[in-house]
């Protein structure tokens, strides 16, 4: 396997709580609660998870736009939770964002071109004549015309400004991109487009994406690995086809069994989940899915399973499948 | 085979904006049946979400209008209906249920009054008699608590019970036809296979016609009885799920399948369609999927295709099959 770019390690994201005049602290939103895992070169770990279960925080967490509240992540080996603001900003170079929804993350007061070519000038890449050429080269790429480079994001359907969301991203020739949900907000026949269009370029430029989405079968076409998470935890890690195929964790499979497949005579079991997701203010203790687990145990109530490798490449955090631990 | 108890013909609803006139539905018609599922499948700007507040003239005028057409309800022309009969179809005969449950409700009341009120302002029922009605109701669509949960305020909610109240309020009368558009866009994976077993449940047990908007084809397959796939503001082709899913005959329809990513297989490489959804100001002439048709020949170009039937009820408005 190839090095990795990426090693997350018990990382956690709080917000607090307050009340009161004086915004005292009283609790905390445990958006992500400790998760460990790490992302190769030129490799798409996709993230799935329903909302509120902490994909969001963890993608923003990740690159620091967010402070995590503890933890560290390590980028080609150097902890980035300990970088300051200088060795962040070459960080950026390497690492970069895109957004769901390009039209709150594109300027509308800012041309196109001007948008994409703002990296370049922060990093003081090339002079003025070769900015504006890189921008070009750019827009082409993702399937732009040069002449979009001057219109501004209103004057462009939501594809376009998706495909100029990842000509910025792609400006300071990142290795890693991390992606929270780019193409939930598209129709789905540009939703393809966009699909391809990420997979093409991570061959031509060996990028390694955290792919966010809460779609699996999106989540699927473009990743080779894929955690799944629930109330600010991972509570299972597999390869695509693994955890397509067998998904280990109770809450995996009822995911799976809830997923509306395009065709009319498909007849599977659903598993049921009763009940809601619970605060995560106030997660339950133990494993956070009993509450809802069908095959919940004593011991599920009492401790929290950790997430173990069961089968070479294949973590679960699930005492279904660690029977030597539970006592 | 069910009788047809809503018949649209040569519906036209054009919006009149600045830039040029939006022709939104041009020229849809369409039946419901007793107790059937029907789902107007298509993308954003096909014309479905105007097609169904046109039904209960909810389009908001200006700058949108019914310009033609017939909206047939039991017989009668809605178009032609006054604005007290109209109220009176709404909620009681027909009721609707929107994308984003969140907006629906009025933030500074209980959800309970909220289902309440409209128990008593349609049904002319007293207080307490309402009130049992509207927990009957939050009992039926599977809220746990419901007593409890009827002091709540839509804030307290979460998106999938927020839904669920939205459906106990559009049931409240007992309408014979329920037009849901996009209910379940917002909602999670595991949230939106709950809610989809609320309509499954209301079709059979209650024989109601449903009228299902979405842009979603797992929903679709998942639902439906009947689907209509539209695009540019027509219909491109029409017949029963089974016709669509499995021998689907528009290049649009063709298109929709084949760029849907799929598990567990993964698709080698997904096929969009190429292109851009058209501006419905000055559509062209002919077919207005021309220009992103592979299969296009000089006819589309010129002339609006028909309806040509594929077998029974399945049509496709496409000259391959002329």
């Amino acid at each position: 396997m190839s090095q990795k770019l990426l090693e997350v390690e018990n990382l956690k994201k709080y917000y607090p709580v307050t009340a009161g005049l004086l915004s005292r602290h009283v609790a905390d939103v445990k958006a992500v609660d400790g998760v460990s895992f790490f992302i190769a070169e030129g490799e798409t770990l996709g993230l799935v998870g329903e909302s509120g279960c902490g994909k969001s925080s963890l993608g923003r967490a990740l690159l620091r736009l967010e402070e995590p509240t503890s933890g560290q992540v390590f980028y080609r080996g150097n902890d980035i939770t300990s970088f300051n603001r200088k060795q962040l900003k070459e960080l950026r170079k390497e690492a970069q964002m895109i957004f769901q929804d390009p039209q709150s993350s594109l300027d509308p007061r800012m041309t196109i071109g001007d948008a994409i070519g703002e990296a370049l000038l922060i990093h003081s890449v090339g002079t003025e004549k070769e900015r504006l050429e890189r921008v070009e080269e750019l827009l082409k790429r993702v399937g732009l015309e040069p002449g979009h480079a001057a219109r501004y994001p209103h004057e462009l359907s939501g594809g376009q400004k998706q495909r100029a969301g990842i000509a910025r991203a792609l400006a300071v020739n990142p290795k890693l991109i991390v992606a929270d949900e780019p193409v939930s907000a598209l129709d789905v026949s540009v939703q393809a487009q966009i699909l391809n269009l990420i997979t093409d370029l991570q061959r031509e430029f060996s990028l390694a994406y955290l792919f966010i989405a809460h779609d699996l079968a999106v989540i699927g076409q473009v990743s080779s690995r894929i955690a799944v998470m629930y109330l600010g935890q991972i509570v299972e890690l597999a390869t695509r086809d693994d955890l397509f195929r067998q998904p280990l964790h109770p809450y995996t499979q009822a995911l799976l069994s809830a997923v509306f497949l395009p065709d009319p005579h498909q007849r599977r079991d659903r598993i049921p989940l009763p009940g809601e997701v619970p605060s995560p203010i106030d997660p339950p203790r133990g494993c956070r899915f009993h509450t809802r687990c069908p095959r919940a145990m004593s011991v599920c109530r009492q401790q929290t399973p950790l997430l173990k490798d069961i089968d070479g490449n294949h973590l679960v955090a699930c005492y279904l499948y660690d029977g030597a631990d539970t006592a | 085979m069910n009788h047809t108890i809503l018949q649209i013909d040569q519906l036209k609803t054009y919006f009149f904006t600045r830039n040029g006139v939006v022709k939104a539905v041009d020229g849809i018609s369409l039946g419901l049946r007793k107790g059937e599922c029907l789902c107007l499948v298509g993308e954003s700007g096909c014309g479905k979400t105007a097609t169904a507040l046109s039904i209960l003239r909810l389009v908001d005028s200006p700058p949108g209008r019914i310009v033609g057409g017939k909206i047939r309800y039991h017989g009668e022309d809605l178009l032609q209906s006054s604005g007290a009969r109209l109220r009176q179809i709404r909620g009681n005969h027909i009721a609707m249920i929107f994308q984003d449950p969140q907006s629906s409700l009025n933030p500074v009341f209980t959800v309970g009054n909220q289902i309440m009120e409209q128990i008593s302002l349609h049904l002319k029922l007293g207080r307490s008699q309402a009130r049992d009605r509207a927990l009957a109701l939050m009992e039926q669509v599977g809220i746990p608590q419901a007593e409890e949960r009827m002091k709540y305020y839509p804030h307290q909610f979460s998106g999938g019970m927020k839904q669920r109240a939205m459906i106990a309020a559009a049931l409240s009368c007992d309408p014979e036809i329920l037009i849901a558009d996009e209910p379940t866009t917002a909602l999670d994976t595991t949230i939106k296979a709950q809610i989809l077993d609320i309509f499954r449940n209301l079709k059979k047990e209650r024989d109601m016609s449903i009228l299902f908007i979405t842009h979603d084809l797992g929903t679709v397959a998942g639902i439906a009885d009947r689907i209509i796939v539209m695009y540019g503001g027509r219909i491109a082709e029409a017949g029963s799920v089974f016709d669509i899913f499995d021998q689907p005959k528009h290049p649009y329809t063709w298109g929709l399948l084949n760029c849907l990513p799929s598990i567990p297989e993964r698709q080698k490489k997904m096929t969009p369609i190429p292109g851009v959804i058209p501006s419905l100001i000055d559509p062209p002439e002919g077919c207005i999927f021309y220009p992103r048709c592979q299969w296009r020949m000089p006819v589309c170009q010129q002339e609006r295709p028909g309806e040509f039937i594929i077998s029974g009820e399945h049509v496709a408005a496409c000259y391959l099959y002329a």
